[in-house]
This record gives C-alpha cells, structure tokens and sequence, in this order.
C-alpha cells in the first residue's frame, strides 16, 4: 500500500507493507538509519522518535498508521538549535559512548525541553525511564542536559 | 525476526470497525495503540489477517463526566488520561496507577481501550477498573451492549467481547471528594509489568471509620480481582493497624496466582497481602492531602 506522511519536515510518499513499523520504513525505505533497532518490542527506547511532536517507539509504531503524521527523527532534530546543542553536550559531558542508544536519547530530550526550558530532575528522569544505555551510567547524560539548560537560559 | 503477511484497513468510525470486523472474522485484530499488538506481531506470536485501525476513529477520544462518573473513551491515550484534571479530580487513583503503567513513549501511544481489551492480568488498568466496579461499554453489529468489570475479564487475555464487537467506552464511579488512593507494586523497574500490584480507594466518615473502600489486585490470578473480602473486613470499621492487617489477612485466600519465572505463587500470595497493608495505609495518610 501507499502512504503519505511527513518525515523531517519533507512530505514522503512510500510504498509499504502493512507488516511493517515505522522504524522498518524510516530505515530501511528511507534509509534514516540514525534510528536504532534495538529490542523491537518498545523497551529500550533507542528507536524513539516524534510523532506529531510526542516521543513513541518507532519499533512498535505501525508504519500504515503512520499516514498523514509529522515524524521528526534525529536526522532532523539535530537541525535546528535545540537538537544540536543537546548534541554538543553529549559530546562535551561524555553522554555518548557506544552512541547507539543516543538518537533516542536525543529524540525524547529535544520533547521534553521544548515543552520546559527547565525540567526538574524528576521530570527527567519520568521521560527518560524508556531509553536504556548500557554504557554511561546516566549520569554523564543528565550532565549533558543540565548543560543545554544552563546555556539555553543563559542564551 | 520480521513480522508475517497482514493486511490493512482503516476505519472511520465505530460502524465501520464493527462491519470490517464481521465481514473478516476471528482473524482480524482491531489495531488501537499497537503498544501490546506490534510487538507481538514483531515477534510472530500474533499473526492476523488482517489489522482493522480504529487510530482515527475520533468520537473514540474523550474524558468527560457523565451522571456521577468518569467516561473515557477507548481511544483516548494513556498519556492523555494521566495528565488530565477532569480525570485528576473524579478517580485520583487513575492517573497513579498509569504513572506505572511502561513509559511516556508507551503512554503517548497506548490507549486505556486497547489496555483493558488486551485483559493482561499483570496489568494495571484492567484491576483498576475491576476494582472501582467499573463498567466497559461494547458496540457490534447487534449493538451497545454495557458489561460489569467482573464479568468482562474472564480469562488471561480473554475478555466478554464477541470477535465482531469493538470496546467503545470504561466507565468508573467517581470517587467521593477527600478519597485516599494509593498504588502499590512490586516491580523490577519502574515501568517494568508489576509482579504484583494493589490499588486502594479509602475514604473516611467525620467518625474516622471507613465508609467507602476498594482494593484490587493484579498479577495474582488468570484475571484481575476486587479484594471483597478484605474491603468486608474494613467497611464500616476504625482503619486501626489491627483493622488493616486483618483486612490483609483475607488476601490469601481471595488470590489464586501461578508461579512462573518471576515469582513462586506463594510469594505473590505473601506480597498481594503485604502491598494491600502498604496500599491501604498510603491511602489512608494521602486522605485529604491531595483533595
Ligand atoms: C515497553 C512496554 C511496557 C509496558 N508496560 C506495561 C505495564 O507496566 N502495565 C500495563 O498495564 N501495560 C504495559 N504495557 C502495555 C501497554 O499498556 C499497552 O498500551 C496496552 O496493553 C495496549 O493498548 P494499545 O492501545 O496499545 O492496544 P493494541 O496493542 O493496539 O491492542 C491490544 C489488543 O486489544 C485489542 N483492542 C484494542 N483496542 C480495542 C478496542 N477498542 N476494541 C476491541 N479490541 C481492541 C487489539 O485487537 C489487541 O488484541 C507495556 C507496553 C510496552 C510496549
């Protein structure tokens, strides 16, 4: 079947299978492979995206459900000013290691600080419960986006 | 692994749900929030024919109050639910048990239909609703019908509804003004399906006694429970420690759970009993405070 959807600010219109996730079709039909496969069952958050500007799963996303929605995935996020600030300072406060739980990671902050210039910790640590990384230990993450606040509000 | 063949029709309303679903039989699957039916699929433990999408079927999405109730309807997202004040204001006790039900990412996605049509018997909405004594509103190609929480859930994912019928709307009491609500669980993470989880509803009359409660339980049977004799032990009665730990005491005799990897049954029968001394407690010392 055909379907039409935004990805990244560009309308895409793909042939798909209904079989299909929208992880599948960003990947593999439109090679944006800087989303991740991880587990495939919307544990792990490394295939996190925004749909329509909320942060989901992409893995457990039908991709034919997908119609008509605005998908923003880290390609495009780290377009503008807010995405690639969290991106310099997951470089800068050693947020990155393997790097491949990192385009989730980025997804699901660039939700949270467009919604609160200033999360408190909870918050963040209620939005970031579903992307796991096995290599930073968290810390050096939440470093990083209290980097991004500090010099967003100090902007 | 990549999921098997299906086909694919979106509906645009409940009648045309209902009709794709007579017209494909027992192998269509309604497709809601995909949060539990994708990642079967993912890993070919559900292989339908056919995937009928209710995702635009708007007149599915609200929160409203009806005649001293709460009605959501089935399409309405977990996220939603959680963050909403009408929904605050009448069942407190709802947005807590979602704040444990996955992630923010599986909220934004998950609705409360998809959650209770799925009838997990680990999951939250499903003992939820069966404890407040809600009501689940069901339309096929006879019509509405409206069933009673405890007899919808007959089974580990299975539930009342016909093939051809859609879920369309949870109805639950409002919780008098000053109600205490607590969840409590025991899980590996936060986010995790709960091994066992307790939900409680306490109210108090100006005597202090208990003139409103309701305790449910998952995890600790083929299908979520309403504790009725632990809640037969407090009604009326002085909420005492004494009070409360004869009301937990009733549990173990009320659950029936299976052991599997996660936990003997016995040790969920001895944490059901712990966490509804837990959750009764919290309730009783939230009364008030987030009134
Ligand atoms: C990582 C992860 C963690 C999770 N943790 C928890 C947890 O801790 N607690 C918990 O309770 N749940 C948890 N879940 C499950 C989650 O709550 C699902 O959202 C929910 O179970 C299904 O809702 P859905 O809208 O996604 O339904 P879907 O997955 O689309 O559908 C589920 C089933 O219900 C049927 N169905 C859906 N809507 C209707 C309807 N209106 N009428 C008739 N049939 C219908 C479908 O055909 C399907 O069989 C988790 C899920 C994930 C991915």
């Amino acid at each position: 079947m055909e379907m039409t959807f935004t990805v990244n600010g560009t309308q895409a219109k793909v042939e798909i299978d209904p079989a299909e996730t929208l992880l599948g079709v960003l990947r593999e039909r439109l090679r944006l492979t800087g989303t991740k496969e991880g587990c495939n069952e919307g544990e792990c958050g490394a295939c996190t995206v925004l749909v329509d500007g909320l942060p989901v799963d992409s893995c457990i996303y039908s991709a034919a459900a997908t119609g008509g929605r605005r998908v923003e995935t880290v390609e495009g996020l780290t377009l503008d000013e807010l995405g690639r600030d969290l991106q310099a300072a997951f470089v800068a406060a050693g947020g990155v290691q393997c790097g491949f739980c990192t385009p989730g990671f980025i997804a699901t902050l660039v939700s949270v600080l467009r919604e609160n210039e200033a999360p408190s910790e909870d918050d963040l640590r209620t939005a970031l419960a579903g992307n796991i990384c096995r290599c930073t230990g968290y810390s050096q993450i939440l470093d990083a986006v209290a980097a991004t606040v500090s010099r967003r509000n100090g902007r | 692994m990549k999921p098997a063949a299906v086909k694919y029709a979106r509906a645009g309303d409940v009648q045309e749900a209902v009709a794709l679903l007579s017209e494909h039989g027992t192998d269509a699957k309604v497709l809601a929030g995909g949060q539990s039916l994708v990642p079967l699929m993912n890993f070919r433990l559900a292989s339908p024919s056919i995937l009928i999408d209710i995702n635009r079927v708007n007149e599915l999405a609200y929160v409203r109050e009806d005649n001293g109730s709460l009605l959501i309807g089935a399409m309405t997202r977990q996220r939603d639910v959680e963050t909403s004040p009408v929904v605050a204001a009448a069942v407190p006790l709802l947005p807590q048990a979602l704040h444990h039900v996955g992630h923010v990412t599986n909220r934004n996605r998950g609705t409360v239909g998809g959650s209770v049509a799925h009838a997990d018997p680990a999951s939250e909405l499903p003992a939820l609703v069966t404890g407040l004594a809600g009501e689940l509103t069901v339309e096929g190609p006879k019509g509405q019908r409206t069933i009673a929480a405890e007899d919808f859930f007959v089974g580990t994912f299975t539930t009342a509804m016909e093939y051809d019928e859609v879920l369309t709307a949870v109805r639950l009491p409002r919780l008098p003004a000053g109600t205490g609500v607590a969840v409590e669980e025991l899980a590996r993470r936060h986010g995790d399906f709960a091994i066992v989880a307790v939900m409680a509803a306490v109210h108090l009359a100006p005597d202090g006694s208990v003139d409103l409660v309701r305790l449910a339980a998952s995890g600790v049977d083929s299908v979520p429970l309403r504790l009725h004799s632990a809640e037969a032990v407090l009604a009326g009665a002085q909420p005492t420690a004494d009070a409360i730990a004869a009301a937990a005491a009733t549990v173990a005799a009320s659950v029936n759970p299976t052991g599997d990897v996660h936990a003997p049954a016995s040790y969920r029968r001895d944490m059901a009993q712990l966490l509804v001394k837990r959750a009764v407690g919290a309730a009783i010392e939230r009364i008030g405070v987030s009134a």
